[in-house]
């Protein structure tokens, strides 16, 4: 896997806009930015309401996932391009997301919303609407999502990167500074783990580093890449942002994404956690 | 469960006990800026979140005591600040030049 076959700029994007076999995805917590306005073209998928099951805390199943795709209008065969707002967190989510069902040609735009907008570019209003198909999913790639067990069976085993903020990671706040304080019973990290924020990995544009820049920062935090990784966060869609980079962009082999993450860690009964010295 | 979202940036907001916000408006010319993303990093300059201001060019984050810088990134331009925050709501004001 090489950075050309994931990741496109926001030139390609706008040159590419009504290109045949392409559908530009928006993917936001708060789909109100796309109906502000969005890529022309482009429809959404909402983050919570669309990937999330309603009830239990998990993702939809394959069906509802195989229902979604063929309301939205995706084909098996269509690239979809992704792009969302919060530096592509959850653009980087659904990247996965699909990733984990199987689907075959999968694009980030580099910079997602925030990078588009920057560039002052053209957004749009318009309601877009596909005609129906009829996708088929596969079953879930465990190769790529890490549960509760195998997490607390890698400490000292394999790399667990922690990409959360460094107050978040030395339990001093729950969650991004960004949101009220009300996740997880315990503050702190999975022992073992190595603290490389996400945001290291992008540009103040939203922008990823170069693959040079991704490495040297990956290595000089104690990235053992012999070693198989897993990735998480507060609650799996910042740690998909650096799933991508690792295992999409540096080519890191056996890279997980705990999508559980630190609100399921952080309320397990009995699991050992570790806090920094104040 | 709330997620790592975008929170409305133009509600008021519920200060828990012991809560320390960072708040304030984003403006250029005596106009506020909405659509900026609004940067919070800390004292070492790390990263630590990110808002989008509102159609008033408001802005918040929840924190911790101690020193801050706010970046600010629109089509507009560019500014930062440097605020030190107590337990309580803080007010940090932003002028994109």
């Amino acid at each position: 896997m090489a950075r050309n076959d994931v990741l496109v700029s926001a030139d390609w994007a706008e040159t590419n806009l009504t290109a045949p076999g392409l559908v530009f995805v928006e993917v936001d917590e708060d789909t109100s930015a796309y109906d502000k306005g969005h890529l022309p073209g482009a429809i959404k998928l909402d983050w919570k309401t669309d990937l999330q099951d309603p009830v239990r805390r998990d993702f939809v199943n394959k069906e509802q996932f195989e229902a979604l795709l063929s309301a939205k209008g995706i084909s098996n065969d269509d690239t979809v391009v992704l792009y969302g707002g919060n530096n592509n967190w959850f653009a980087a989510y659904a990247f996965w997301y699909f990733t984990l069902y199987g689907h075959t040609s999968v694009k980030l735009i580099d910079g997602g919303r925030k990078k588009w907008e920057l560039d002052s570019r053209t957004l749009s209003d318009e309601t877009v609407t596909r005609p129906a198909t009829t996708y088929v999913a596969q079953d879930q790639d465990l190769s790529i999502r890490a549960f509760r067990d195998e997490v607390v069976a890698s400490i000292g085993e394999k790399n667990l990167v922690d990409v959360r903020s460094p107050e978040e990671f030395a339990g001093t706040i729950l969650g991004p500074a960004h949101l009220p304080q009300e996740h997880a019973q315990k503050g702190g990290h999975v022992p073992s783990a190595i603290n490389i924020p996400w945001s290291k990995a992008a540009n103040d544009d939203g922008t990823f580093k170069s693959d040079d820049e991704l490495a040297a920062l990956y290595g000089a935090a104690g990235l053992d890449t012999s070693k198989p990784t897993i990735a998480y966060c507060r609650i799996g869609e910042r740690s998909s942002h650096s799933w991508f980079v690792l295992s999409q962009l540096l080519g890191q082999a056996d890279v997980k994404n705990y999508d559980g993450s630190w609100v399921e860690y952080g309320s397990l009964v009995g699991v050992p956690i570790e806090v920094d010295a104040k | 469960m709330t997620s790592c979202g975008a929170p409305d940036q133009s509600l008021p907001a519920v200060v828990a006990a012991g809560a320390t916000l960072i708040e304030g408006t984003i403006s250029q010319a005596g106009s506020p800026v909405s659509g900026a993303y609004v940067r919070l990093h800390d004292a070492t300059g790390e990263f630590t979140a990110e808002v989008v201001s509102s159609p008033e060019g408001s802005f918040r984050f929840y924190a911790a005591p101690g020193a801050w810088e706010l970046r600010a990134l629109s089509p507009k331009g560019y500014t930062r600040g440097e605020i030190t925050a107590a337990v309580g709501v803080n007010r940090a004001e932003l002028v994109l030049s």
